[in-house]
């Protein structure tokens, strides 16, 4: 199989770590080459954070280059339209609505642009967006948005369910399961 | 097994697996995991040094007595550990020595972008240089073997992608080899003129040794291109690589070319290199930073090309190799594909201090006050960032006190200049000292702050010194900060709490007028720190408000202005105060302002 190659972007902070654990340790599990990649450092400050996954028959380069993302996975909406040129064509965004203001916006120095999802769906990109904070407060707490968007992502990967419980349940500690898995759906259903 | 596992956890797990039994290491992005990681294993003892220097004696300090020793750095830390390498060289081991240094192409997270390269073949230290998360595993463990035969230290040179990278690899057990005894042996370990001019030529000998080693070495291997082995433009391309540059030129042009995949970049081998040559009609070094290999390839008279296609600066990538070398292994050039760019301007996001961080209130003194700041390196150079723009220069680790000596007696005359230097606790363990010290015997009224947070910030948390708990978080000794400037002779030495801006102004303003070396000690504990208890976030009385802006002055991620007022986020915010200090009509409510 050709390499697929998925994004995973955000605000330092945010939960982007146990997204990328989740999706490492099922995709090893259902038996490709993987590599996850993400720079520390600096970006814990609350800066723009990136994290590769990628996975195949033999994956050798461990980053992921501007137009060869098959999805761009975002927790931010803003930093969705930042990443955007990553994206493949035909690539597809799933994206949490929220947004997070960057330092520019709140000194007044710029604006956060508006309408950024019609504009991405304008230039051609496959677009979904979902508030998962709102489903994550329903699914018990606002940490759980990382499993909210991956629950969504499953959608777009032809790999039964089980095997994300399955990965889920080695990666997120016993007692918060219960509520992750209800993140999940909710993503799942969105 | 068969895991996923992040190159510098796997370095460490090589450690392990290979019985290290020692390591003392300095944290530095992006290599401080190789020790937090080693420190998980029971059987290794770890901790952190002061400084990388004091690391890597340590380790050579445990080898004499026999263990199998590590110590890890980042690039710019070798710099601070070249003195004992250079000699270690010389003197050789006796249980094996790993070093690890990580470089930092990009400087994702650095000051400079230096190639450690030059200091392994400086020092005459053979290195390593893995390309994946399997060979950290697997070169760490031949790395020792490497020490003991060929007694040397043996570097093992990271990147922050094969650092900060997952990939696959299989575990075994530990094997713990037994403790060697420790040997006086005057004229191998006492580096006096009449020892050491008889260890250069062994060191001369033990690099052509190894330079053989490197011939044959499966390490060094060469992947022929498939079938023909001709390139799309009908030639024979042949290239010469190593570590995660392998990686990407493998993505981009597979077996359609052939490649040597250098696992040891010094020594580098002759005959291995040249007979690659003679196979191939175009050779190709790819590889990150200066043009080392490919030197070496020119002085054996090759003609190959390197740095003419590819840049100095910078980390490499897949696109980067596919534009800058597609024409020459193709035939033509790579049209890429049209990038999707929304038309708006996108903000950029840059890291700043968190909201509550009690450098904050400090650098708003030296900002209001108008102070020229020697800044040092840390969470607090983010002060050199608008709005706050507190500093004026940053060089290394130590600088700023070194530097404030200096700059001070160089323009005495200037009456009213208002010189700091201002320095984090880990940082001044680190190099501070020993600058502090010559204020104090050269005597120049200099004011070093000293911005104690109770933790080395930057890289991600790790105790120190000062913090009174080592790395496994237990308790250890601890630094009297106060005390020790003052046993140096300073009299003026004053702790303020950097949350109380009144406090801070008021010991700035007396200690830079006054004629004598002082120290202030900014004390609170990084906002992050677990044990760290925070008020309830502030609310703005949007009745009060006057939309005057005076709160934005700090520069604080919770806090922006809504339809002319001032907006509280109350995710972020911690109810630290500072803001509250600043505002002329009362506006921000909410928390009572701390004792002491
Ligand atoms: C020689 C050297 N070693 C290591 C580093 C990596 N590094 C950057 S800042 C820092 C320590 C910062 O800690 P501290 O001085 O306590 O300030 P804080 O970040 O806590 O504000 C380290 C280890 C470096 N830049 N140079
Ligand atoms: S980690 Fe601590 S020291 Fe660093 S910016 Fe945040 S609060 Fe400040």
């Amino acid at each position: 199989m050709e390499t697929k190659n998925v994004m995973i972007v955000g605000v330092g902070g945010q939960g982007s770590l146990l997204a990328s654990k989740l999706l490492g340790k099922l995709l090893l599990d259902e038996g490709y080459d993987v590599k996850v990649s993400e720079v520390h450092g600096m970006s814990q400050r609350g800066g723009s954070v990136v994290t590769y996954v990628r996975f195949g028959d033999k994956v050798y380069s461990p980053v992921i280059d501007k137009g060869q993302a098959d999805y761009i996975v975002s927790f931010e909406l803003l930093e969705a339209a930042r990443w955007l040129p990553y994206l493949k064509k035909d690539g597809q965004v799933v994206t949490n609505i929220q947004q997070i203001d960057p330092m520019p916006v709140i000194t007044g120095a710029m604006e956060y642009p508006k309408d950024l999802v019609d504009k991405m769906k304008a230039l051609g990109a496959k677009v979904d967006a979902l508030d998962c904070l709102a489903l994550a407060e329903q699914a018990g707490s606002a940490k759980a948005v990382n499993i909210v968007l991956m629950g969504r992502l499953s959608h777009y990967f032809d790999i039964p369910k089980d095997a994300w419980m399955k990965a889920m349940e080695q990666i997120v500690p016993a007692k918060f399961l219960e509520m992750n898995k209800k993140a999940f759906e909710l993503g799942e259903k969105a | 097994m068969k895991e996923l596992m992040l190159g510098n956890k796997a370095f460490a797990r090589g450690l392990y697996e290979a019985g290290c039994s020692f390591v003392s290491s300095y944290p530095g992005t992006p290599s401080t995991e190789v020790t937090e990681e080693a420190a998980k294993y029971d059987e290794i003892y770890c901790e952190w040094a002061p400084n990388e220097k004091v690391a890597m004696e340590a380790a050579f300090g445990a080898s004499l007595a026999g263990r199998r020793s590590f110590c890890g750095m980042k690039h710019v830390g070798l710099n601070v550990a070249a003195d004992p390498l250079y000699t270690m060289s010389y003197t050789g081991v006796n249980g094996g020595v790993v070093i690890c240094v990580a470089d930092d192409a990009g400087m994702h997270s650095s000051q400079n972008e230096q190639d450690s390269r030059h200091h392994a073949i400086a020092s005459k230290v053979p290195m390593l240089e893995p390309s994946d998360s399997a060979e950290a595993l697997t070169f760490a463990k031949l790395a020792y073997e490497i020490s003991e035969e060929y007694d040397t230290p043996v570097i093992m040179k990271m990147c922050t992608r094969v650092a900060h990278s997952q990939s696959v690899v299989e575990t075994s057990e530990r094997v713990l080899p037994e403790r060697k005894a420790y040997e006086k042996n005057i004229p191998k370990y006492v580096m006096m003129p009449g020892n050491a001019i008889r260890r250069h030529p062994f060191v001369e000998d033990r690099m052509a040794r190894l330079a053989a080693w490197a011939e044959k070495s499966e390490i060094n291997r060469v992947e022929s291109a498939a079938g023909s082995g001709k390139s799309p433009s009908g030639r024979k391309v042949g290239i010469i690589t190593s570590s995660t540059s392998y990686q990407y030129v493998k993505e981009v042009f597979g077996n359609t070319v052939s490649v040597l995949k250098l696992g040891m970049v010094n020594p580098l081998p002759r005959d291995l290199i040249l007979s690659f040559a003679k196979d191939n009609e175009v050779l190709i070094v790819v590889e990150e930073l200066d043009p080392i290999i490919e030197t070496h390839c020119k002085s054996l008279g090759l003609s190959v090309h390197g740095k003419d296609l590819l840049p100095i600066c910078g980390e490499f990538s897949q696109n980067l190799i596919r534009e800058c070398l597609a024409s020459f292994v193709w035939g033509q050039s790579h049209e890429a594909d049209r990038e999707l760019t929304v038309s708006d301007q996108i903000p950029m996001r840059p890291p700043v201090m968190c909201a509550g961080c009690p450098h904050r209130g400090l650098f708003y003194t030296l900002s209001k006050q108008k102070c020229t700041v020697l800044g040092d390196i840390g969470c607090y150079t983010l002060g050199a960032v608008a709005p706050l723009s507190a500093i004026d220069m940053t060089l290394c680790m130590g600088a700023s006190v070194s530097a404030i000596h200096g700059f001070n007696v160089a323009s005495k005359e200037d009456e009213d200049k208002r010189v700091v230097a201002v320095i984090g606790d880990s940082t001044f363990m680190h190099s501070g000292m020993t600058g502090l010290a010559n204020i104090a015997y050269n005597q120049s009224d200099s004011t070093v702050i000293i911005l104690d947070n109770s933790i080395t910030g930057m890289t991600g948390h790790q105790q120190n010194p000062t913090t009174g708990y080592n790395i496994k978080g237990d308790p250890a000794g601890k630094i009297d900060l106060e005390a020790l400037c003052r046993s140096m002779g300073f009299e003026r030495v004053r702790v303020v709490d950097p949350y109380d801006l009144k406090a801070c102004e008021e010991a700035v303003k007396e200690e830079v007028a006054a004629k004598e070396p002082s120290v202030i000690i900014s004390r609170r504990p990084c906002a992050l720190l677990k044990y760290v208890k925070h008020n309830p976030p502030l609310t703005v009385n949007k009745d009060k408000c006057v939309g005057c802006k005076s709160c934005m002055k700090i520069g604080c991620p919770a806090i922006s202005m809504k339809d002319g007022k001032a907006h509280i986020d109350t995710t972020l915010c911690v109810g630290c105060g500072v803001c509250q200090q600043l505002c002329p009509v009362g506006a921000l409510e909410g928390c009572k302002k701390e004792e002491g």
